[in-house]
């Protein structure tokens, strides 16, 4: 449930529900106030700062940014795999109600597996050259199962199956490079849920893909989900891949979450300038061509450096130059009662060609 | 282009090239088999023009992409540059070539130095060149404010710059010696969306005031269609289809092509739970091991409809009914259709299009897509 201090970002009814919802499904996944910190040369940098977040069971939320955005550092601070010395300073991770931010380590390494599992980018890293796919399988279940040899290669076998891998009695003893790389992400995906975890996260999954392979890859996701009723948490930056398969979408810039609202309300009405921009920025197969892209102007922050107000109000069309943009941080607020929030404080003026100074 | 253009030289041609790489055999070891990376492509850049290069990784394009520069050699086939045949002239004319014709790669941190400054990079084609003189520093100078770089900033290191401001950096880098065409190869795969635009403005702006001709290697179909006034799509080393650029998207010929254009991710609310999985089969094989016949028969779906639809002559093939041209002819590259070229035995045809390749074109916006307004808000 949504406490008081932090809106749920959900709408009571989901926007478009995949399968005929009459309840709204249980929070499988919620951040509240999540905020992580590294050392540097002055003072803490906040890399991941206040950032509220939830997910129902059998969802999919994306969440988007740019690279150093922190949409990656925010789920490795949920499952506490911040690498020393940056550390989560303050927030909870609740999944079920139940707070495990501040689980002993040995609790919170059960849980991860087999509740809460991540696949990361780069299939080829992820797996280890000298052993087989079979037996990296295999060691993730013994490592949270009474299981015995014979039955956890059965099961990695089926696995293999599941995820569409052809031949998967023979290809349990291939070593990762005698696999192709969407089939190598096909292995970290049968790893993931092997254990049936009830949320899973999926940093950009399909970046290192060929665009074919990386349909197949993600339908297959939809189809475990739909199949498990898992929580998936898709982070992209790739915005088509966030109106395929997505319920809902956050919009992270410089560390803090700057939009969040449904799929269609974000696509449709996108309030944040950031979102406008971004959105206006990507060439389209049915844009116009022979001219300008409306790019954004300018580079992402560095988040050791950020401005004291808005940390995009540098490259924004609406406030550069604003007093209040420039002075103070905009947070993000209900806008209206479908959930759809944006931190700004001017998103209902017009973006204009020149800014104010 | 239209035919009522008078036709200059080419920029740049290629005519049936090809690159074998062969893995060498040791003492006691059978050499491996030979890699047709690239297999008998022919293609012609014109001045000012823009020739996008599409197709997934393996399809040969980057290599492709090499030959043109004759950073890989082709083992048959020629290179020509302004009209000029310079497939086999010496290292030192070559040198003098590449004046002419520059490469942009992918990763614009793996190809800076970091111990050299970016104004010793950008100075350093001049230098090879031996053209550096008391103009040097200027022209450097002059290359930076081009690509948008401040020219104050020529004594700080590639990592006191972004991804993109790195991006630039390359891009001055190969303009330094004013060349007439540049190869550029994924020049903005690695950088995030809102640099992307940044930096596809910056090459379009540069090609309008310098008449130049880009070779634009990449696989994002969208980027491409932006950028190119036509396109080439390789499959396993061979151009399967060569458009201009609007007829590519609104009338695909080959199927991988509609493939290709199924796959891409359009950020459109009606493209919710769409599925193309069907459309897009399996996965690109291997240069090593070409199939027989067309290159595309295990992945496509033209031809299973069409061997479905009966009256061609079929074969099973797996478990798979396919057409008999398609497993045992390999389709030549010829027209269909104006000058636009196909390398299939069931090209889709705007008569012949299959229900497959209709909905594609449909979900990609032919006829475009309207914004939809929902129904409650």
């Amino acid at each position: 449930m949504p406490n008081k201090a932090m809106p749920n970002l959900h709408p009571v009814a989901p926007a478009a529900p995949v399968a005929p919802a009459t309840a709204p499904r249980p929070v499988a996944l919620e951040l509240r106030d999540l905020t992580t910190v590294f050392p540097g040369d002055d003072g803490p940098v906040t890399v991941i700062d206040g950032v509220s977040l939830a997910v129902r069971a059998g969802g999919t939320l994306a969440v988007v940014g740019e690279s150093g955005s922190g949409k990656s550092m925010t789920f490795l601070s949920a499952l506490g795999l911040v690498a020393a010395p940056g550390r989560v300073r303050r927030g909870e991770v609740r999944i079920d109600g139940a707070d495990i931010l501040h689980q002993p380590p040995e609790r919170l390494r059960r849980l991860r597996g087999a509740v809460i599992s991540m696949i990361f980018q780069d299939p080829l890293t992820a797996l280890n050259p000298v052993f087989t796919i079979g037996e990296q399988i295999v060691e993730v279940l013994r490592a949270h199962q009474r299981i015995g040899r014979a039955a956890a290669r059965a099961r990695a076998i089926e696995l293999l199956a599941r995820v569409q891998i052809p031949d998967p009695a023979r290809r349990v003893d291939d070593y990762p490079h005698q696999l192709s790389g969407g089939q190598r992400q096909r292995v970290l995906i049968a790893m993931a849920i092997a254990l049936s975890p009830k949320i899973l996260i999926a940093d950009e999954p399909t970046t290192a893909l060929d665009v074919t392979v990386q349909a197949q890859i993600l339908d297959l996701l939809a189809d475990l989900q739909a199949e498990t009723g898992m929580a998936l948490v898709l982070i992209t930056h790739d915005l088509g891949l966030v109106a395929r398969y997505a319920d809902d979408v956050a919009v992270m810039y410089a560390g803090r979450l700057v939009e969040t609202g449904s799929m269609e309300e974000v696509f449709t009405k996108p309030r944040h300038p950031y979102t406008r921009a971004l959105f206006r920025s990507i060439p389209r197969l049915d844009g116009p061509v022979d001219e300008e892209l409306p790019a954004i102007e300018g580079q992402p922050p560095n988040v050791a450096r950020l401005p004291p107000g808005c940390a995009f109000e540098p490259r924004c069309t609406v406030g550069r130059g604003r007093a209040d943009c420039c002075t103070r941080r905009p947070l993000p607020l209900a806008g209206d009662r479908s959930g759809h929030r944006s931190a700004c404080f001017h998103e209902d003026l017009p973006d204009r060609k020149e800014a104010i100074r | 282009m239209s035919d009522t253009l008078s036709a200059p030289p080419p920029a740049l041609e290629l005519v049936d090239a090809t690159r074998v790489f062969t893995r060498h055999g040791g003492l006691f070891k059978k050499a491996g088999k030979a890699v047709r990376a690239v297999d008998g492509v022919s293609l012609t850049i014109r001045a000012g023009e823009t020739l996008g290069l599409v197709g997934e990784s393996g399809s040969g394009k980057s290599t492709l992409g090499r030959l043109a520069l004759r950073l890989v050699e082709p083992t048959s086939g020629r290179l020509l540059v302004d009209g000029r045949d310079v497939t086999g002239v010496s290292k030192a004319e070559m040198q003098a070539m590449r004046r002419d014709i520059q490469m942009v790669f992918q990763d614009p941190y793996g190809s800076l130095d970091p111990r050299v400054t970016i104004g010793q990079s950008i100075a350093e084609p001049l230098k090879v060149h031996g053209l550096w003189d008391s103009d040097g520093p200027q022209k450097v100078a002059g290359v930076m404010s081009l690509v948008g770089l401040d020219p104050s900033h020529a004594d700080r290191y590639p990592h006191q710059f972004s991804g993109g401001q790195r991006q630039r950096i390359g891009i001055a880098r190969a303009l330094t010696l004013d060349p007439k065409i540049l190869v550029l190869d994924e020049p903005v795969s690695a950088l995030d969306v809102s640099i992307q635009a940044q930096i596809i403005n910056l090459l379009q702006r540069i090609q309008r005031e310098r008449g130049l001709s880009y070779l634009f290697i990449a696989h994002d179909l969208a980027v491409v269609r932006h950028v190119s006034h036509r396109i080439a799509v390789m499959y396993l080393g061979k151009v399967v289809e060569m458009a201009e650029r609007d007829n590519l998207y609104r009338r695909p010929l080959h199927p991988y092509t509609v493939s290709l254009l199924a796959a891409v991710p359009i950020a459109d609310v009606r493209m919710r739970n769409r599925r193309r999985t069907s459309v897009t089969m399996g996965e690109i094989g291997s240069a090593t091991n070409v199939p027989p016949g067309c290159r595309f028969h295990p992945r496509c779906y033209r031809a299973r409809l069409v061997a479905a639809a009966g009256g061609v002559p079929t074969e099973r093939s797996g478990d798979a009914l396919l057409p008999r041209a398609c497993l045992i002819d390999q389709p030549a590259l010829k027209a269909c259709g104006g000058t636009d070229q196909v390398a299939c035995h069931f090209p889709e045809t705007p008569e012949t299009r299959s229900e497959v390749a209709t909905a594609v074109l449909q979900d990609i916006g032919y006829p475009p897509i309207r914004p939809i307004p929902l129904q409650s808000a």
